[in-house]
């Protein structure tokens, strides 16, 4: 975990939206640091910034761009130096590449999912047609999906299948990083078991790391090395999977556990009174404080990152 | 079908009083024999087969009873749902309510039964209509209805509001469904379903399009209306862990047919079938250990139901199939304990 070698390095990353009511401070200086074969999950509510951050690795940006700075290191090479046309070339798709949310609904309806697999390996990657859906028909045994669905169209495959397909697309470059967007949420339970089976045997089979983003924490917890809590664009603990189920540390995490329903303990779900603040106007201090049970004389002041035994927390009950 | 299965025992009177706060006594629905077949035809013309969405389900609903259906998307539940709320008429079967078979009932009759019935959808947002504010969302069903005195209507809306603690009433009744969030929007939603004083909720997923933190907070706000005015609750979803804190018995849904029931308590402790089991091991607790593990779930996925497989539908997933028996015949119920039947050969 901490001892493998650092694949990736996210330093203050800031990225804002500019709206019709203000300047959306979606990601609010994040610093998150990746191993190689390492899985991080990123949770939180809805509206706190996680796609945000997501795009923001991958520099997939709307045009209402307010403010977009930090470092990102992959390797040595920091990939926000890079120009456009450079990142395009050899970082997305190549290094790092996305399952975005809801991309089984995404799959273009008049391309065969064989070719539209194999459509990365030929513009990123450079090959053939011939070689790429090879290379496609390759990805599917390994994503579960038979060979033969290569010539059907996405709307002839159940939704499981069609997520394996988009991952397959997110897999066929072998890149090193592969952001994962909410990719079981609209899936069975049955379905999302065994997706969540085959992600976790590419992941030790191919050395791959993931960021996985996600509301649904149990889920979570199938492919998590490492675990960052994020409230209102900002990260607000981190640390290893193991310890953080165990005892989250900020109020906010142990709030979110707490309202995780569970099938194997007896422990009635609590929920988490009040709403997260707006991300255009955010509140001066600790965002939590408004909501936290905690709360002290402090809170007005903005909290810094307080290392605790390895793990990393963003509250002043730590300091 | 070559096979019947055996009737459903309908004791709906508990055996043990201490796992049952609210004892079930008269049924305030009941299903019986309900099938609901939908026909295909070729070419608009041929009868080509039919989808065979809900075949042979049978069960009580007591009054304030809690139940969840539980099943993956395409078992059926939905379908299930529609017919219970009037919408879908069965191809066979009855379903019961105040003495009444409700699939016999004309245009009027149906309206006055669905006025007993409230409905929560599973997309709030695609539920409410985006062009009318909530106090006009909330008047239609009783306008529909015949309350004609307008101070009364209002007095009702207030209340409904109140009711789903969206407070205070003022800055909600003005408001349009985009300007609410997810939670308040599904309040909305329950709020509707509740002006009329239904005696039966149904909420087909009521909560998977909301945040988890939001959940809990809605499903409490089911829990706490079903206390508050002795309602039925039928609570439709795929998600087992939530079951657990908001219902009271249990039907697992497989290809249209309840494959196991039981109490909740029975069946997290005991569930038997080969579905059922599968459903546990792949519903995840947060554990950091989950990431070191395989999970052990069946491959494939559910079948079709134009073309059901013949026997017990799971047969082709199933780990434990017992060759020559399940692929041939229909398992019927096998009752485990009291109120827990298993439609399962393993315990023949």
């Amino acid at each position: 975990m901490a001892t493998s070698e650092r694949l990736l390095q996210i330093e203050s990353l800031y990225l804002y939206f500019r709206t019709t009511k203000g300047v959306v401070q979606a990601v609010d200086g994040i610093n998150l640091e990746l191993g190689r074969n390492e899985a991080i999950v990123i949770i939180g509510e809805s509206g706190c910034g996680k796609t945000s951050l997501a795009r923001a690795i991958l520099r997939l940006l709307p045009r209402n761009v307010h403010k977009y700075t930090g470092k990102v290191f992959l390797g040595d090479l920091n990939v926000m130096e890079l120009s456009e046309e450079e990142f395009r070339q050899h970082i997305r798709w190549m290094r790092i590449s996305m399952v975005p949310q809801a991309a089984m609904n995404a799959l273009n309806p008049v391309l065969r999912v064989g070719d539209q697999v194999a459509e990365p390996a030929i513009i990123h990657g450079g090959l053939t047609k011939r070689e790429a859906l090879e290379q496609a028909i390759k990805m599917f045994r390994m994503v579960g999906v038979p060979e033969d669905f290569a010539s059907r169209y996405a709307f002839e495959l159940s939704g499981g299948m069609r997520q394996r397909v988009a991952i397959a697309m997110a897999l066929i470059t072998s890149p090193e990083l592969v952001v994962l967007d909410e990719p079981t949420s609209a899936l069975d339970v049955l379905t999302q078991a065994n997706i969540m089976n085959m992600l976790k045997s590419i992941k030790w089979d191919l050395g791959v790391s993931y960021i996985l983003i996600t509301h649904d924490i149990s889920t979570s917890s199938e492919l998590a090395d490492r675990v960052a809590v994020m409230y209102a664009g900002q990260i607000v603990e981190v640390g290893d999977a193991l310890r953080f189920f165990q005892s989250p540390l900020h109020p906010y995490s142990r709030k979110l556990m707490n309202s995780v329903p569970r099938l194997r303990v007896d422990m009635e779900p609590e929920f988490i009174v009040g709403q997260p603040p707006s991300l255009i106007f955010p509140p001066k201090g600790c965002r939590f404080a408004e909501r936290c049970p905690q709360r002290f004389g402090r809170c007005a002041e903005d909290p810094p990152i307080i290392a605790q035994n390895g793990r990393q927390v963003k509250c002043w009950l730590y300091a | 079908m070559s096979v019947t299965p055996e009737p459903l025992i309908q004791s709906t009177i508990s055996t043990s009083p201490t796992e049952a706060p609210f004892c079930p006594v008269m049924p305030v629905l009941s299903i019986q024999d309900l099938h609901v077949w939908f026909e295909l035809r070729q070419w608009g013309f041929f009868l080509a087969g039919y989808v065979r969405a809900v075949d042979d389900i049978s069960f009580d609903l007591a009054e304030g009873e809690a139940i969840a259906i539980v099943g993956e998307s395409g078992c059926g539940k939905t379908t299930l749902m529609r017919t219970i709320l009037g919408l879908v008429r069965p191809t066979k079967g009855k379903i019961l309510f105040a003495n009444k078979n409700i699939c016999e009932l004309g245009t009027i009759g149906l309206r006055e039964y669905r006025s007993h019935m409230g409905y929560v959808q599973q997309d709030p947002y695609g539920a409410l209509p985006p062009f009318l504010s909530v106090r006009r969302i909330l008047e239609e069903p009783l306008i529909i209805n015949g309350v004609d005195d307008r101070g009364e209507r209002e007095r009702r809306i207030r209340k409904a509001l109140e009711e789903v603690k969206m407070a205070p009433v003022e800055d909600f009744l003005t408001k349009f469904p985009h300007m609410l969030s997810g939670g308040q929007q599904q309040r909305v939603v329950i709020a509707r379903a509740m002006i009329l004083g239904p005696k039966i909720l149904v909420a087909d997923e009521p909560v998977s399009m909301l945040d988890a933190s939001v959940r809990v907070e809605i499903l409490k706000l089911l829990e706490g209306l079903r206390r508050t005015h002795n309602l039925a609750v039928i609570y439709v979803t795929h998600d087992l862990s939530t079951v657990r804190y908001f219902s009271e018995r249990i039907f697992v849904m497989y290809a249209g047919k309840i494959i196991e029931q039981a109490r909740v308590n029975d069946l997290i402790r005991h569930h038997q079938h080969p579905y059922t089991r599968a459903l546990f091991e792949a519903t995840p607790d947060p554990d950091a250990h989950n990431a070191t593990v395989l999970k052990d779930v069946p491959p494939g996925e559910p079948p079709s139901l134009v073309k059901p497989p013949p026997g017990c539908r799971f047969h082709p997933r199933c780990a434990w199939k017992i060759d020559g028996l399940c692929e041939v015949e229909e398992p019927p119920y096998f009752e485990m304990r009291p109120q827990h039947l298993v439609a399962c050969w393993l315990y023949r």
